[in-house]
């Protein structure tokens, strides 16, 4: 049974400094949710706080595996996973790199070469299995990123901004990685983006932030045709400067 | 510079004959300092993990003090290690002053400051990114620390070779413990000193060109370690 994500009032601060203000949302299983909004809105404390990574000043987070809620332990962390828009790549072969999520749960050494070799063919990197991580370019760590964090069949996927600095090229190639595992698997996708065209290609829902709080959300169509907030009109129809 | 050319001559011989001597001087050299340095890399390790890894109080004084005894006098450690050691020292009980014991202890001493503080650096040196993507993936603390000592190991490396350089060449300390006594604390340094104040060059010259070729040897390993842990994109 695939988990279900709920926060509520979640707030956090830095520095005295709020980024956060009461955010509240309940995430279905196995849709892509797409997170938008200006620089400095708190969509990747908003996505770091949701993956466990940090924990909120005020508020809950919770997981749900049916109507129960899910303990907050190692069990829970090896079934959600974020890939972050700098992916720290071991230097180790981009094979080692894909097994390590599988090789520290302890799988044996046999099927994590298929899941690895597999993860990296999903990946469209399997012609570069054994040369050093570190050597690869940008978008191809991106796609070792994702292979990283797939090989372990994560319930939850948060990426933040996966694409960020990264040509049409390999955007593309991500967006079709992200697209398969739509097709392929049935996971929750929980996404940060800049890119409004990336959020209309990918989403089923659309949250929009500002200035630390969630102040739009809806289906794909129906945020991009009909939002709700002013703030999310000026910025999908560009008019906002940020 | 006949004598010189003679030296040279003759500790080749002793170095191509195998002399029996020679042998020995290198093989308790090499297990004293071997020794010295297997203690003080399990003790630096851990202790520059910890230091790395974990925040407590006096944390920047215990660095400081550690990255001044990275360079402490050999004669002022054997000097100390002498007195704790000695009959009339706290530890004095145990007879092992003028002991391949005493040599190590003073080595280990010297060592255990540069591999503590060389693990230390290759630790806070390690992208903090690589922390966080280990504990993204699902890692526990011990998996997250397990990894950051993995991405350090070229730096850690560095750290230990250094610390054998360093004991390997040392004469001071263990001249002071280990009494230079032969066929039970003479070792390479102590011998080169000895032979080269009676004036018998051979053997001196033969020890010498054995050390310096050891050295040559670390500093090799260290410089192929270091382009190792360099990947050029």
């Amino acid at each position: 049974m695939s988990l279900r994500l709920a926060l509520s009032n979640i707030n956090k601060s830095y520095n005295g400094k709020s980024v956060l203000q009461d955010c509240s949302f309940s995430f279905d299983k196995n849709e892509i949710y797409i997170l938008m909004g200006p620089n400095g809105s708190g969509k990747s404390t908003f996505l770091r706080i949701c993956a466990l990574l940090e924990d909120p000043d005020r508020g809950e987070v919770n997981f749900f595996s049916g109507n129960d809620i899910v303990k907050k332990d190692i069990e829970l962390k090896r079934k959600i996973t974020l890939v972050l828009p700098k992916i720290g790549v071991f230097n180790a072969t981009v094979f080692k790199n894909a097994a390590y999520g599988l090789k520290i749960r302890g799988l044996k050494k046999k099927e994590i070469e298929e899941k690895a070799n597999m993860a990296l063919e999903f990946v469209g990197l399997t012609h570069k299995k054994n040369q050093n991580a570190l050597t690869l370019s940008s978008g191809e760590t991106q796609r070792l990123g994702i292979a990283r964090a797939i090989v372990i069949e994560p319930e939850v996927l948060f990426l933040d901004e996966p694409t960020a600095s990264l040509d049409p090229h390999s955007t593309t190639i991500i967006e079709e990685t992200i697209n398969k595992l739509r097709e392929h698997n049935r996971l929750t996708i929980i996404m940060v983006t800049h890119n409004i065209f990336q959020a209309k290609r990918l989403a089923d829902q659309v949250l929009f932030m500002y200035e630390g709080g969630i102040v739009d959300h809806g289906p794909n169509r129906e945020f991009f045709e009909k939002p709700k907030d002013e703030r999310a009109y000026r910025f999908i129809t560009g008019q906002m400067v940020y | 510079m006949e004598t010189i050319i003679e030296g040279f001559r003759r500790a080749f011989i002793l170095i191509f004959n195998l002399d029996a001597e020679l042998l020995s001087i290198i093989f308790l050299s090499l297990k004293v300092s071997g020794l010295a340095l297997i203690i003080a890399t399990v003790t630096g390790l851990l202790v520059g993990a910890h230091i790395g890894f974990r925040q407590f109080p006096l944390k920047g004084m215990i660095i400081s003090l550690m990255n001044t005894f990275m360079g402490l006098p050999p004669v002022v450690v054997g000097l100390f290690v002498y007195l704790i050691l000695s009959r009339s020292g706290p530890l004095g009980f145990m007879g092992l002053l003028y002991t391949p014991s005493a040599m190590v202890t003073a080595q280990t001493i010297l060592a255990f400051p540069i591999v503590a503080s060389l693990c230390h650096s290759a630790i806070i040196s390690v992208d903090p990114i690589i922390k966080q993507s280990s504990t993204t993936l699902g890692a526990t603390p011990v998996q997250v620390t397990i990894m950051v000592m993995k991405e350090a190991r070229y730096g850690i490396m560095s750290g230990i070779i250094a610390a054998f350089g360093r004991v390997m060449a040392e004469v001071g300390a263990i001249l002071i413990v280990g009494g230079n006594i032969a066929g039970y604390t003479r070792v390479m340094t102590t011998t080169i000193a000895l032979e080269t104040d009676k004036g018998n060059f051979e053997l001196a010259l033969a020890l010498g060109i054995i050390l310096l070729s050891i050295s040559l040897g670390i500093n090799l390993g260290l410089h192929l370690i270091q382009r190792k842990g360099t990947v050029s994109r």
